[in-house]
């Protein structure tokens, strides 16, 4: 979005269509889902509001009292609505920045820049997903599920969480038909055993073409490791720290293996979502 | 109307004072903001040889700024040539491709290469380590620097501009030295040397311990810099460090820059660049200028004594 009004000194400038927008949205609710996350909903029609599942935006934080986030922060597209102008995300209040997050009540505003980054893609011939994911990992999967439902996809998704109070998106997954399996560190379900028995029973029953995942590493690695053997189409939606969010500061790389070879690739320009066959430890 | 053009010598003339500085602009931006709408284009630097850049984390907040380690990730001229290119060739904008090398010869034979339709001139990162002088960054002396312009001016007739570096006790001379090698402007200056510890991991916050300070936290000492080194010399100076808005720009250019580069406010608004360029335009028509061109002159610092400035380093 252009927010002022420079025609007289930008010829040229006549043919530009933005693809990404700096938007001043407007907080219609930020509310706490439990004892870490709050969820803001924002109007923020144009653009923002077409963001796709797994891509992300770069939210300016508000300065608080001694926060004083300088960076904007990385925040997954939990719902963008292009008909309503709705864009919401769900986020851990961590550090500076999400407190700052935190602060914003109904009516004020923020900018957020967006939609960026590539997000999740269905092959037609995947026909079943299962997407695991865990904490801030669910926020960004929930609307791949929605994604998946829009195209006649069926969606299993396995939730991992330290106790029941730390279960997220559950509604989400369900209200988008998917089969919800939790699991979790309280009942030791959530065991890398257990995980991986589930994604076997899943896969023979022919529930899973697809395995998505983001949010815990060791959860990741075994999902790589099962894709690779049963030969399972796969994509992980990736963290790093971020400054400009638009593949200019080269701050957000990773090391990927591609064809054998280490490469380092940026998170917010190559990803956020990458192949699962490529990512690294981290 | 205010005229918004500057001329930088050698046959450029850009539509306006303002332009990214290296290392802080992509193609993303093309994603956000009309590229054709700024003075001029500068691309991250760039090295003949092919390197990786420094470990993660590679930023850091400091108050209100940045620290960066990033180092130059570079996959070569070639690559540029071929890939990137081709995609800055589709603005108006002029091009300015920003190299780098760690010798003297290496820093002639990168520029040579850049005599190809598209680019419209040479910045020389002339901050980064010299190999033969134990790693000292060229920029910090003057005879290194005039060794690295002058490698350069021999082989190409490309606007060549020197990019100093604000870690050398005397910017004056450096300055001068690449002036008189032929240098045909001045970008004052690079991100200043600084680290930063968690006190709590009692780590240095950046993987590579040492990083550049950038933002509006270095704003005072590059407008100083600018200032000193528009009084040594004659050729243009370009001003660049913590600019976030047009009254900053105005700043540097009433101490004599010719054209101003936006870095680290570009991550944090993406539209600054924009944003910079109406507020120059509407700072000239209410304080009745009709060109940009003539706040250079404007600057009312007749009681300042520019010796007792430099003495007071
Ligand atoms: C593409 C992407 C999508 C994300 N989506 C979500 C989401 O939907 N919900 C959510 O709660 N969190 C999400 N995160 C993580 C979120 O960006 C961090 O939790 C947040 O930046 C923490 O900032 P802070 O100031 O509160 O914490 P601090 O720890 O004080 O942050 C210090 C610095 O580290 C960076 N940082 C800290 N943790 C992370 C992290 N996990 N990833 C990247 N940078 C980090 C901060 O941006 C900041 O620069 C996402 C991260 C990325 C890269
Ligand atoms: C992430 C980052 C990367 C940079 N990379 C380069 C570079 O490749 N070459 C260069 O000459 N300067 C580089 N710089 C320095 C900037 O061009 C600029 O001189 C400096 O940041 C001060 O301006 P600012 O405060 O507006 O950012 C970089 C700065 C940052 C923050
Ligand atoms: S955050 Fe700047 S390149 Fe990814």
């Amino acid at each position: 979005m252009r927010q002022i009004d420079n025609a007289d000194v930008t010829p040229g400038s006549g043919g530009f269509a933005a693809q990404v927008a700096d938007t001043v949205a407007r907080v219609v609710s930020n509310d706490w889902v439990n004892a870490e996350y709050k969820l803001i909903v924002l109007d923020a029609p144009g653009l923002a509001a077409s963001a796709e599942a797994g891509q992300f935006f770069n939210i300016e934080c508000p300065v608080v009292g001694e926060d004083k986030p300088f960076f904007r922060r990385p925040m997954s597209t939990y719902a963008a609505d292009p008909e309503t102008g709705r864009v919401e995300f769900l986020y851990k209040v961590a550090g500076a920045g999400t407190r700052g997050l935190a602060s914003l009540i109904s009516g004020g505003t923020t900018r957020i820049l967006g939609p960026l980054g590539v997000g999740f893609t269905l092959p037609d011939d995947v026909r079943s997903i299962v997407v695991l994911g865990r904490g801030v990992g669910l926020a960004t999967l929930a609307p791949l599920a929605e994604m998946a439902r829009d195209r006649g996809v069926a969606v299993t998704a396995i939730v991992s969480a330290r106790g029941p109070e730390q279960i997220l998106s559950v509604e989400r997954f369900r209200a988008a038909g998917a089969k919800v399996e939790i699991v979790l560190d309280s009942d030791g379900t959530s065991a890398m055993t257990n995980v991986e028995a589930i994604l076997r029973r899943l896969h023979a029953e022919g529930r899973a073409d697809g395995f998505y995942t983001c949010g815990s590493n060791r959860l990741m690695l075994l999902m790589q490791k099962l894709a690779a053997e049963l030969d399972v189409f796969g994509e992980v939606a990736m963290e790093q720290q971020m400054a400009c969010g638009l593949g200019m500061c080269f701050c957000c790389v990773r090391n990927f293996t591609v064809e054998g070879e280490t490469i380092s690739k940026r998170v917010c320009w190559d990803g956020p979502v990458f192949a699962l066959s490529e990512a690294t430890s981290w | 109307m205010v005229d918004l053009k500057v001329d930088m010598g050698r046959g450029l003339v850009l539509a306006n004072p303002v332009m990214p500085a290296s290392g802080t602009f992509a193609e993303g931006l093309a994603k956000v903001v009309d590229l054709n709408g700024l003075g001029a284009l500068v691309t991250k630097t760039i090295t003949a040889e092919l390197r990786g850049g420094n470990p993660t984390p590679r930023v850091a907040e400091v108050g209100n700024g940045m620290l960066n380690s990033i180092g130059i990730p570079s996959k070569g001229i070639d690559q540029f040539l071929d890939e990137a290119l081709p995609f800055y060739r589709r603005f108006s904008s002029p091009l300015i491709v920003s190299i780098s090398a760690p010798t003297v010869d290496d820093f002639g034979r990168a520029a040579a290469r850049l005599n190809v339709e598209g680019i419209a001139g040479i910045e020389a990162n002339i901050s980064c380590p010299n190999i033969e002088e134990d790693g000292k960054a060229f920029a910090m002396r003057p005879q290194t620097t005039e060794q690295a312009v002058s490698a350069m001016r021999k082989v190409t007739d490309l606007p060549l501009w020197a990019k100093l570096t604000p870690n050398t006790g005397d910017i004056a001379s450096v300055a001068r030295a690449a002036e008189a090698a032929g240098a045909d402007g001045l970008v004052v200056a690079n991100t200043i040397l600084a680290m930063t510890i968690d006190i709590e991991t009692m780590r240095p916050t950046l993987g590579n311990v040492m990083g550049g300070l950038s933002g509006p936290a270095v704003k005072p000492i590059a407008l100083r810099m600018t200032y000193q080194c528009a009084r040594a010399v004659d050729i243009p100076v370009i001003g660049c460090g913590g600019i976030a808005s047009a009254e900053d720009a105005v700043e540097f250019l009433l101490a004599g820059a010719r054209a101003v580069q936006v870095g680290t406010a570009t991550f944090t608004r993406p539209g600054t660049m924009d944003e910079v360029i109406a507020g120059i335009t509407e700072y000239c028509r209410r304080k009745g200028f009709n060109a940009v061109a003539e706040l250079g002159a404007a600057l009312n610092a007749d009681m300042l004594a520019p010796d007792v400035m430099e003495a007071a380093q």
